[in-house]
């Protein structure tokens, strides 16, 4: 049987990982392509490169990190931030991307799923949405989670997958950064809406956060960044202990 | 030297990449000269069956693919890569194929119920059947990265190892020299650069 991922999440900006920002807008950084190569020893299924970068110039750079990356890291390779294209998912699969995950993108021109379903297949197409409640009802946020658009997040979701999306990645803003565990309610929810995989995200702060996703068989992957990255969880643990705990890893 | 036919269906970035982390001299090619010259026919695949056998049939080297793999040249064909390999597919109407394996393609669908989600995609390990050269390096349960909704059936003869989704889904396939696998060994880590590499050795 196919086992449950474990996802680590890397935001790249100028040629760095960006591995957290102070309240004093302090950044610790480093290397994407040794943080890359770190994770895919420690037995990360899939790895997810964020592109946070705003310039043209600078995307330039975020390819070539790309490249450097898929060209020695040999396990499946998500590419997300600003697609906007058809040319923005040819520029990354072009540098060993795997799949490319739409947001905001998706949300301005739906279309963009559709057209990009047709042309890689669907299993290339991630539909990756920030959903916050509002008001008891989930809604989903654009430009990085601080815009709320208004779109029911539910009926969202069922669009983007009929649209052509191939996997959903659920990022609940609600419990983002709060360490407290993934967004079960939410994530149920969504799940009772669409069949095609979905990644949790949002909220893992220990070992036994990841039990808990894993619980549910409608939960396939769980995607983290900040625990990973200061070592707070190490990935070979993880999946020592939910192996122990009855889960399927690799 | 390992020629990756390039018939304009997908991406070869990653696979000319983990040829070239094994060392592996390779060439991207849709030239009759240099397939001729390679020691082994590497044909990688994604998208749909009638749209990729057609590509194929247009680029004019089937003949010569076969020609040279009659004579023994070893042959690895990569997830749709392999299934071009057999007699047929019934991926949306029926197809012929290259008929250089027996068997057929057919789809997951209904026979893997909807408690399971279609594509598989994901992490699957391998049940070793039969000793091969091609699983030299292969441990029983190494896992491996598949991404498909179709699937090899009556290949039983052929079958070198499979991964369990409700049925058993061939994983690495050989006849004589021509080889196949489902999933991606060039998505599947160290398992499956050890294959990329045991396919490199056969002879």
């Amino acid at each position: 049987m196919i086992t449950k991922r474990i996802i680590p999440c890397l935001d790249v900006r100028d040629a760095r990982v960006v591995k957290g920002t102070n309240f004093e807008g302090v950044q610790d950084v480093a290397d994407p392509v040794e943080m890359a190569r770190f994770y895919n020893e420690a037995g990360a299924d899939e790895l997810v490169f964020y592109d946070i970068t705003a310039s043209v110039e600078e995307r330039g750079i975020f390819t070539d990190i790309l490249k450097k990356v898929a060209s020695q890291i040999f396990i499946p390779l998500t590419v997300g931030g600003g697609i906007r294209t058809i040319e923005d998912f040819d520029r990354v699969l072009k540098c060993g991307a795997d799949k490319v995950s739409v947001n905001s993108g998706a949300i301005q021109n739906p279309d963009l799923i559709q057209r990009a379903a047709e042309k890689y297949g669907k299993q290339c197409v991630v539909l990756s949405m920030d959903i916050k409640r509002v008001d008891g009802v989930f809604r989903v946020f654009s430009k990085g989670g601080r815009e709320n658009t208004g779109i029911d997040a539910l009926e969202w979701a069922e669009d983007g997958v009929k649209r052509g999306a191939g996997e959903l990645v659920v990022n609940s803003i609600d419990t983002d950064g709060v360490k407290a565990g993934f967004d079960i309610e939410m994530l149920l929810a969504i799940a009772e809406r669409v069949s095609v995989p979905i990644v949790a995200s949002g909220g893992a702060g220990k070992m036994e956060d990841f039990k808990e996703l894993f619980q549910y068989p409608q939960m396939d992957a769980g995607l983290a960044a900040s625990i990973f990255h200061f070592k707070e969880v190490s990935i070979h643990d993880l999946k020592c202990y939910l192996r122990e705990n009855g889960v399927e890893v690799r | 030297m390992i020629a990756i036919i390039d018939y304009g269906v997908g991406n070869l970035f990653s696979l000319r990449s983990s040829l070239q982390y094994l060392n592996l001299e390779n060439i991207i090619t849709n030239r009759e000269e240099d397939i001729l010259e390679a020691d082994r026919i590497l044909l990688p695949g994604v998208g749909a069956f009638s749209d990729a056998i057609q590509k194929l049939n247009n680029t004019g080297l089937v003949d010569v693919i076969k020609n040279e793999t009659e004579k023994g040249k070893p042959l690895l064909g990569i997830c749709l890569g392999m299934q071009l390999l057999f007699d047929k597919s019934f991926e949306f109407g029926e197809h012929e194929g290259l008929s250089l394996i027996k068997g057929t393609v057919s789809p997951l669908r209904p026979i893997v119920s909807d408690a399971l989600k279609i594509p598989h995609i994901g992490w699957n390990r391998l049940q070793k059947k039969k000793e091969h050269p091609l699983l030299k390096y292969t441990k029983e349960g190494d896992y491996v990265y598949y991404v498909h909704s179709f699937y090899a059936t009556d290949c039983a003869e052929s079958t070198l190892a499979t991964s369990e989704y409700q049925v058993d889904i061939p994983g690495v396939v050989a006849y004589k020299n021509i080889c196949g696998t489902q999933f991606h060994p060039e998505k599947s880590g160290e398992a499956g650069l050890r294959i990329l590499q045991a396919f490199s050795e056969v002879s």
